[in-house]
């Protein structure tokens, strides 16, 4: 493994802006400036109000441009924002905006965002993703999407043109980390009301963006063109960007070996064979998603599990080592938290379970289980559930005979993706597979999720770990906070915590500009270039 | 024959009006629904999303105003999942890449296996025709999920001839890998189906007769066996093309063209209602009009047979 | 696949010779046919590699050989020394067994499946044919009707509906071909049904069911044989389009689909062998279910060679 991460102040402060886009000495541009990615899927939606996913996000990043961008480290720097201030008490934001244009050439200005927003929260729009402004803290954003009150009362407004305030409902102090989401992308008012939903295809589409969109044909590919408009266009090298969508991996690296795409993601055991074929082209990226089996601690649950003693043998029972080096071998890294250990100032708490061994780790898990009535003689025997998908039947085969030896029967349940959604959100399971991304370099996207109130499915409930986070939102110094709250889960174990994402691809070495060191892999087309070879 | 045709399309609107019934309630008694999401959506946005879609209505009248939608307005309603897009515009980007690659198909299918079924019956127990049987057996029972990564494998990787997936309209070699895929089992098929007709043609007495009369063999096969052996390989077409459509997943997935094959099980995995009711719909309304043209087909090719 | 002419002919044929066994005669030309004669040896070295192939297993079908383990392409090689004769999977479990036990599940899907066509069709038609009148008109629109269902469609709403399950997938892969077989059977019946025997049987009071099961269905033997025969390998063959989709059976049960997937997706990281031999078991054991199917239609319609 090559060494990923340096101290992250050390990288800000020698991070470049993040238009700067120069080929490196000795390294000459080529002369086609074209950038060839691999999506998985189709594109859902070209909105900001309405995308949902990764992929989409991927592209509106390109088309659009928020208030902030993330640089190649993922701290936030000046997008359509060229300056902000922050109120005393933490409640008003006032953004100054450059002068950008729109890619039909009107100006960007603050009246576009304050439409945007209070589209995303409008009822009519129906926004799967108004919950975003919510996590903002965006005045009356709860109470907008209720239908309570009309969408104009949203705490944003255009002061002039150039000036956009924004009005929190509390101190929020990961607001600014969230203003690169694609949810907070300005869009041309005047264009979607006189397109309605169709305005968004190509042809249509009107972006503020370094790159206009040229063409999509859904589930097979979408070009990006260069956007003359843009206001950095002059620092913009690549002429045109296309994400092909491939919906096998396995074949999607093939055709990458054919020299059909720049990047793409390497399928699960083949990073050892592909970093050795290819050094400089396999490259494994940490990513801030974290992979968990979660137990079902409500009423409807098993009432084995209620018993944490079994919980923690569970825990100590699943070798992660085997999991990460055998059988997803690409610089994965086994969780022993729920926090990914490349978040910005993780603290890995004091969890014993990390510095143990194996056997002693097995051993242990015997021991408590045997306290706890449990044993290859009187067997416990579980559910888990897992959505299809070819990794997960891997890691959950393997979960399997982990837990075996110890006297726990497994009892596989592979259900589709929408189905295993549903049963865990009606705590319909024994343990279900889970994995969560943070949303920005942040530890509390992660720990919000066991909050009595939060996403939580296996509604586990701690007041304690209540309190903790509640406190966290205001404190200046989180950092002890989160470590206490991590302490916690590895105390009371309400999930198996499996291991941490790394993102590893296959990418053409004369691509420049990838950002390696962003934990949310978000990456900006204007970014890169393509070197002659 | 006009009353036949007339009588059999009559039938086809009940018979697509259960069908509709039938998929609508199958899938929205499936767990889940089309806003069901990792992040489970705060009531409010959840009850903002099944108004605008009107999922809060009772179901008969759900279907009702899907059904009142396509009779009146030939509206199939919105994609759930593609918001920007209608089911109409899914369809229509969609099914012109499947029935362009499916016709193809279909074509080289027919071609290739009732040329190779004839070669075949009429080389009958010499070592070509052992080869015809032994390939199209093979090629039959090959799945095509491993005939589309090798045929990138190969194709794209080793030899760098085609591109590797993607579709395009106006440029063939796209297609190729496609058609291959999808036409081998059924070219294999119809071989089969055409060789042990033939036989049985190639016996019958009229070819004899011609035989015996000195009649070139050439014209004997062209003009006297060919028409009758055919109706077999005919009755076998019609649930053919179909099925191709349906088995135009795999090609979709494999070589991302695009086609409704996975927009239709994507659908159902995404509970996309609209689209897969739009798509069910299509593929019905497709399988009773082959069914009907295979009916006519027949009795043409076969004038003793009258409706 | 499997031709409605053929089977018409061969039901015509089996009700014409009522009175004076075909079977001998059957018997004797499938035994002189070359192709059946390999395809009944092969399915039954297959069924015998099902039945016992566990014994010679070193493996079970579940457990991780850690040895092999994160180095499959270079130690999880077909090998006689670790007893992975068939080499292993990506995770390291012993494809012998794995194979194995898919045999057992594709065999399973297919004769039960095929088995469900062809009982749900055989008293479909008959009840059709035989109750007559406006029944039977209901009866048969309703097969026209079905006729036009897309039914990859309805199957996979089901298996998304109810989960996946064993029994979900035979029932849901029998009832796609139950058709063709209710019509042969009716007109079958429709024929049967003013003969002597059959009328002399309604007379001394013997009850409809009765007549059906002994008098009516033993006609079509041979067609129900054929067809199922033929139909054994579509059904194996749908299982696997079920299975690629993953909506097949359940791990660490595993079927021929299940497996062929699994190795075409790692075709080209060499390791060739978790595509080949399941591969291999599935083309053969279709080869076999074909060429008996053929063979048992010639035999027991010899007007077609």
């Amino acid at each position: 493994m090559t060494k990923l991460f340096a101290p992250t102040a050390l990288i800000v402060a020698l991070s470049l802006p993040a238009h700067a886009v120069q080929p490196a000495e000795g390294e000459t541009l080529a002369d086609s400036q074209t950038y060839t990615y691999w999506l998985l899927d189709a594109i859902k939606s070209l909105d900001p109000a309405k995308n949902t996913d990764v992929e989409g996000s991927d592209v509106l990043r390109q088309l659009f441009e928020g208030l902030m961008n993330e640089d190649a480290t993922g701290a936030m720097v000046p997008g359509v924002a060229e300056t902000h201030q922050e109120s005393e008490d933490g409640l008003t934001y006032t953004f100054t905006l450059r002068d950008a244009k729109w890619s039909n050439g009107d100006p960007v200005t603050a009246g576009d965002f304050v439409y945007a927003w209070r589209r995303v929260v409008n009822p009519d729009t129906a926004s799967e993703y108004a919950w975003f402004l919510e996590l903002m803290n965006v005045a009356n954003a709860t109470r907008i999407i209720a239908g309570e009150l009309p969408p104009d009362q949203l705490g944003v407004r255009a002061i002039d043109d150039r000036t956009l305030e924004v009005t929190l409902s509390t101190r929020t102090p990961y607001f600014l980390k969230t203003l690169s989401h694609a949810t907070t992308f300005p869009v041309p008012q005047a264009v979607v009301e006189r397109l309605g939903d169709a305005w968004t295809q190509p042809g249509n589409l009107v972006g503020n963006g370094a790159f206009v969109l040229e063409s999509h044909n859904l589930g097979v590919d979408i070009t990006l063109a260069k956007n003359p408009e843009y206001w950095d266009a002059a620092n913009v090298a690549l002429d045109t960007v296309r994400g092909v969508t491939v919906n096998d991996n396995n074949v999607a690296l093939t055709r990458y070996l054919a020299g059909e795409l720049d990047r793409v993601q390497i399928p699960a055991g083949q990073y050892p064979r592909l970093s050795q074929d290819y050094p400089d082209q396999a490259v494994s990226i940490p990513y801030a998603c974290s992979y968990a089996y979660v137990f079902n601690l409500s009423d409807k649950g098993p009432e084995a599990l209620k018993d944490v003693r079994v919980r923690q043998a569970l825990s100590l029972g699943l070798n992660r080592d085997i999991i990460v080096d055998q059988v997803l071998q690409g610089g994965q890294k086994p969780a022993y938290s729920w926090t990914h250990w490349a978040i910005e100032g993780f603290q890995s708490p004091d969890a014993d379970i990390a510095g143990m061994t194996q056997p002693e780790r097995t051993e242990k898990a015997a021991a408590l289980l045997a306290e706890a009535g449990y044993g290859p003689d009187s067997p416990l025997a579980l559910t888990l559930q897992y959505n299809t998908d070819e990794n997960h039947k891997k890691l959950a085969i393997a979960a399997q005979q982990f837990w075996k030896p110890l006297g726990v029967n497994i009892t596989l349940n592979n259900v589709e993706w929408k189905v295993h959604t549903d049963r865990m959100q009606s705590q319909d399971f024994d343990m279900a597979r889970y994995a969560w991304c943070a949303d920005y370099n942040e530890a509390s996207p992660f720990l919000d999720w066991f909050r009595t109130d939060g996403y939580n499915s296996g509604k586990w409930s701690n007041a304690e770990y209540d309190a903790l986070m509640a406190h966290s939102k205001t404190a200046p110094d989180t950092a002890p906070l989160y470590k206490r709250a991590e302490e916690i889960l590895a105390e009371e174990v309400p999930a198996v915590f499996v291991y941490h994402y790394a993102k590893v691809d296959m990418l053409n070495p004369a691509i420049k500009g990838i950002p390696t060191q962003n934990v949310t892999n978000s990456w900006y087309a204007k970014g890169l270039y393509r070197i002659a070879e | 024959m006009a009353m036949f045709i007339l009588r059999r399309l009559a039938v086809a609107i009940p018979t697509l009006l259960a069908l509709i019934v039938l998929s609508f309630l199958l899938m929205h008694m499936a767990p889940g629904g089309p806003f069901t999401q990792e992040r489970a959506l705060p009531p409010q946005v959840l009850a903002n999303l099944n108004a605008k879609y009107g999922l809060d209505d009772p179901l008969w009248r759900q279907i009702w105003n899907y059904v009142h939608g396509i009779v009146v307005h030939f509206d199939f309603g919105p994609s759930f999942v593609y918001p920007d897009r209608t089911v109409n515009q899914l369809i229509a980007a969609g099914f012109p890449v499947t029935l362009t690659y499916g016709t193809l198909a279909f074509a080289a299918a027919v071609i290739v296996g009732v040329t190779l079924g004839t070669i075949a019956a009429i080389r009958h127990n010499t070592w070509l025709d052992y080869l015809a049987v032994g390939v199209s057996i093979g090629a039959q029972v090959l799945p095509n999920f491993v005939m589309a990564p090798l045929l990138v494998l190969v194709l794209t990787l080793w030899m760098g001839w085609l591109p590797g997936g993607g579709w395009s309209f106006s440029d063939p070699s796209f297609w190729i890998m496609p058609v291959i895929a999808l036409s081998t089992s059924y070219m294999a098929s119809i071989a089969r189906i055409t060789r042990s007709s033939m036989l049985e043609v190639l016996g019958g007495n009229h070819i004899r007769t011609a035989r015996a009369k000195g009649m070139p063999e050439r014209r004997v096969i062209l003009r006297h066996a060919l028409r009758p052996a055919m109706l077999p390989v005919i009755s076998y077409l019609g649930p053919v093309f179909v099925s191709m459509i349906t088995g135009s997943v795999v090609i979709d997935i494999y070589f991302s063209t695009g086609g409704i094959g996975k927009a239709f099980v994507d659908s159902a995995l995404n509970r996309d209602y609209a689209v897969m009711m739009g798509v069910t719909i299509l593929v019905g309304a497709l399988t009773i009009l082959f069914n009907l043209l295979v009916d006519i087909l027949y009795a043409w090719i076969d004038p003793r047979i009258r409706y | 696949m499997i031709e409605p002419q053929k089977m018409q002919a061969l039901a015509d044929r089996m009700a014409e010779v009522r009175g004076r066994s075909p079977w001998a005669d059957a018997r004797r030309r499938f035994l002189r046919n070359r192709a059946a004669m390999a395809g009944m040896a092969i399915l039954i070295l297959v069924a015998l590699f099902a039945a016992f192939g566990d014994r010679i297993a070193v493996w079970s079908n579940e457990e991780l050989d850690f040895s092999v383990m994160g180095q499959i392409a270079t130690l999880g090689a077909p090998s006689l020394d670790n007893g992975h004769y068939f080499g292993t999977d990506d995770l390291g479990r012993d494809l012998f067994a794995r194979t194995v036990q898919g045999t057992q599940v594709s065999l399973l899907v297919g004769i039960v499946g095929a088995g469900i066509a062809v009982i749900v069709g055989t008293i479909y038609g008959a009840v059709a044919g035989y109750a007559g009148g406006r029944t039977d008109q209901v009866m048969m629109r309703a097969v026209d009707i079905l006729m036009s269902v897309p039914y990859m469609f309805v199957l996979i709403l089901l298996l998304v509906m109810f989960g996946r399950s064993m029994s979900m997938l035979f029932l849901g892969i029998g009832l796609i071909s139950w058709l063709d077989m209710s019509r042969i059977v009716r007109g079958q019946t429709l024929s049967l049904k003013h003969r002597e025997f059959i009328e002399a049987a309604r007379a001394t009071g013997v009850p409809a069911w009765r007549i059906i099961a002994r008098h009516i269905v033993p006609n079509l033997l041979g067609v129900v044989a054929v067809y199922a025969t033929l139909l054994v390998p579509l059904m194996i063959l749908t299982e696997s389009f079920i299975s690629f989709l993953g909506l097949g059976v359940q791990e660490p049960l595993t079927s021929w689909g299940a497996l062929i997937s699994e190795g075409a997706g790692t075709m080209g990281y060499g390791t060739l062998w978790q595509l080949v031999f399941p591969l291999f078991f599935f083309v053969v054991t279709l080869f076999g279910f074909f060429f008996v199917g053929d063979g048992l239609r010639d035999a027991l319609d010899p007007k077609d060679r």
